[in-house]
């Protein structure tokens, strides 16, 4: 292909993707009176920055923000710490059904989340959890399949002689995990770290069947409750949806090269 | 990785047979992989099981539960409208959003891959979108749809054309759910684009020395070359068509007139909003068959489309043009 088409295309197609993130944004600029105009204008005449400071009064989003940065800080570390001992379980040892129960790992990632749904919620409720953050977090001390894949096929990258030589000097397992390896393994914790962080913080299903109370909202639940609530316009709406989207497109600039390359190895995204 | 997999487990018995036997006794790998046995049982097991039981029940979420054989799938098929309503609703949708959902991702990354510069910059615009979440993604969406004030109309207006009421009617609302949806490609684009650095440079020199042109060196050369990733985009498109529920819960309700009522959502509502467990359970065990239905027939139709490079090796003989058509096994 001729080398201006291509570019003709890659800026046509960049509007394309931009174009919606951009009225987003100046949607939260606006002020009210330029809000519901046709023709509408994509550059507010003043801009309101206020606007994200009152959308954020008319709900209790500080608490909602609070209960989003426990759930994800607690189920991130559930993760790292999970699915390290369990990967190292797999890739460093020789036991009796490892390779069957390494199949079933790999299985699990097949099923559908609205079949387990049901009796997770079940089971939720009998221990009383429903209405808590426990079930965003518990379960992902438990490890997730993805990520146990991930780390093992990372750790089988690194050379066995260093386990040896620890264990010659008297490390047990254990220590030759947390001596050893764990510090070599810093790209991959950080790949899983971020898918984690964020699917874990855009996150709406969960939080929408296990959590009823206003007090225990997330900023994804908290969002999705303002559409439609009385006196609650759309550059609020706008305002909120850029704040909560700040967080992961951060981690997305400063994790891209991590993010990008592990996409592109496994094809999944967290 | 299937593949790489026994090789490792030999060098492991290797080296590490005597040694485990002397210090642990054997059970340090059962204790270092027990949170994810125990996960596995309590969480994806457990909860498997329990929902196959429970959609043979009328089960309730208070009240009495009663034994009722096959009752749910019976009257799923025979006495529920919208079942049948939802289902066809989430089959319109994937058969509109997988074949697009593979087309748009597969050229941008075609695009992203002619080594232009800047194109970081732009890898970076097409996936932003794919980094906010999906309230996010579905707040920014009802506003460009809005009928009255949105962007979306604005732009056509310029070109002379009226917009419909996007999510308010009941031709365009689904049509609309499938646009959103691909703004979200991300992931997908990043897989191709993988794939595409994979295929060698000399099997594009060696089509072009042959006279083959930029159309026919897409068909001859990276269709075939593409075909795993293709199939592995084709499985994961179809699974995301049926579990679509965040846009269809936040942009429409599922209306107008049922119109974006997913099985999905049918599922939620179910479970959620009426309270009938077993036979919400039910329900997902049918999406669950039908998936992995889908899923078997597409593995099973890509011996004929599918081209792995290794069996090429295997045959050398097979190295002409025809080869690459995937008619390899």
């Amino acid at each position: 292909m001729k080398r201006s088409v291509v570019y003709a295309l890659l800026i046509f197609c960049s509007l394309l993707f931009a174009a919606p993130l951009f009225w987003a944004v100046t949607t939260a600029l606006k002020s009210q009176s330029e809000l519901y105009l046709f023709p509408p204008k994509w550059i507010p005449s003043v801009w309101k920055f206020s606007n994200f400071a009152d959308a954020w009064t008319i709900q209790p989003f500080n608490l909602f923000l609070k209960n989003t940065v426990i759930v994800t800080l607690l189920s991130t570390l559930g993760q790292l710490v999970s699915c390290t001992l369990v990967a190292y379980g797999f890739a460093r040892f020789e036991f009796k059904g490892r390779n069957t129960l390494f199949l079933v790992v790999l299985a699990t990632m097949m099923i559908p989340w609205e079949v387990t749904m049901i009796p997770q919620y079940m089971e939720f409720n009998y221990l009383g959890w429903i209405n808590t953050l426990k079930p965003l977090i518990v379960p992902s001390w438990f490890g997730s399949a993805y990520f146990i894949f991930l780390l093992r096929q990372f750790i089988l990258t690194l050379p066995r002689e260093l386990d040896e030589a620890a264990t010659i000097d008297g490390a047990s397992k254990l220590g030759v995990l947390v001596r050893i390896i764990v510090p070599l393994m810093g790209p991959s914790l950080i790949l899983v770290s971020v898918f984690q962080v964020m699917s874990c913080w855009n996150d709406y299903l969960g939080p929408l069947i296990f959590l009823n109370d206003q007090s225990k909202y997330t900023l994804t639940l908290g969002l999705s409750q303002f559409k439609g609530m009385f006196g609650v316009d759309m550059q609020s709406i706008m305002a909120i949806t850029c704040l909560i989207s700040i967080p992961p497109l951060a981690v997305f600039f400063f994790a891209q090269r991590y993010i990008v390359g592990g996409i592109a190895t496994t094809g999944i995204k967290g | 990785m299937a593949q790489s997999y026994p090789q490792t487990a030999g060098n492991n018995a290797a080296s590490f047979k005597p040694r485990r036997k002397r210090r642990w006794g054997g059970a340090a790998p059962y204790l270092f992989i027990f949170p994810w046995i125990f996960g596995f049982l309590v969480f994806t097991l457990g909860p498997l099981l329990f929902s196959l039981i429970i959609s043979f029940y009328d089960w309730p979420i208070v009240g009495q539960v009663r034994f009722i054989g096959l009752g749910n799938y019976v009257s799923m098929f025979t006495d529920d409208p919208l079942f049948w309503k939802s289902f066809g609703v989430t089959l319109k949708f994937a058969a509109l959003f997988v074949p697009l959902n593979i087309a748009v991702a597969l050229g941008l990354a075609i695009l992203l891959n002619q080594s232009t510069r800047g194109s970081a910059i732009f890898r970076t615009a097409f996936y932003l979108p794919s980094v906010i979440s999906g309230v996010a993604l579905a707040m920014i969406w009802s506003w460009v749809y809005s009928g009255d004030y949105g962007i979306l109309n604005y732009i056509l207006s310029i070109f002379g054309v009226q917009g419909p009421d996007w999510l308010n009617d009941t031709q365009w609302s689904l049509v609309a759910m499938v646009v959103a949806s691909l703004w979200g490609q991300g992931s997908m684009m990043l897989v191709f684009l993988a794939g595409l650095k994979g295929i060698p440079k000399d099997l594009y020199e060696s089509a072009s020395i042959d006279g083959a042109g930029t159309i026919r060196q897409f068909f001859s050369v990276t269709v075939p070359m593409l075909s795993p990733t293709i199939l592995f985009n084709l499985i994961t498109s179809i699974i995301a068509a049926f579990q679509q529920l965040t846009l269809a819960l936040l942009l429409t309700g599922g209306g107008p007139m049922k119109a974006t009522y997913f099985y999905a959502m049918y599922m939620y509502e179910n479970a959620f909003k009426y309270y009938k467990m077993g036979y919400s359970a039910a329900n997902a065990w049918f999406m669950f068959l039908i998936v992995l239905t889908l899923t078997f027939l597409v593995f099973k139709s890509s011996e004929a489309w599918v081209f792995y490079e290794g069996e090429m090796k295997r045959k050398p003989q097979k190295k002409s043009k025809s080869g690459g058509k995937g008619k390899s096994a």
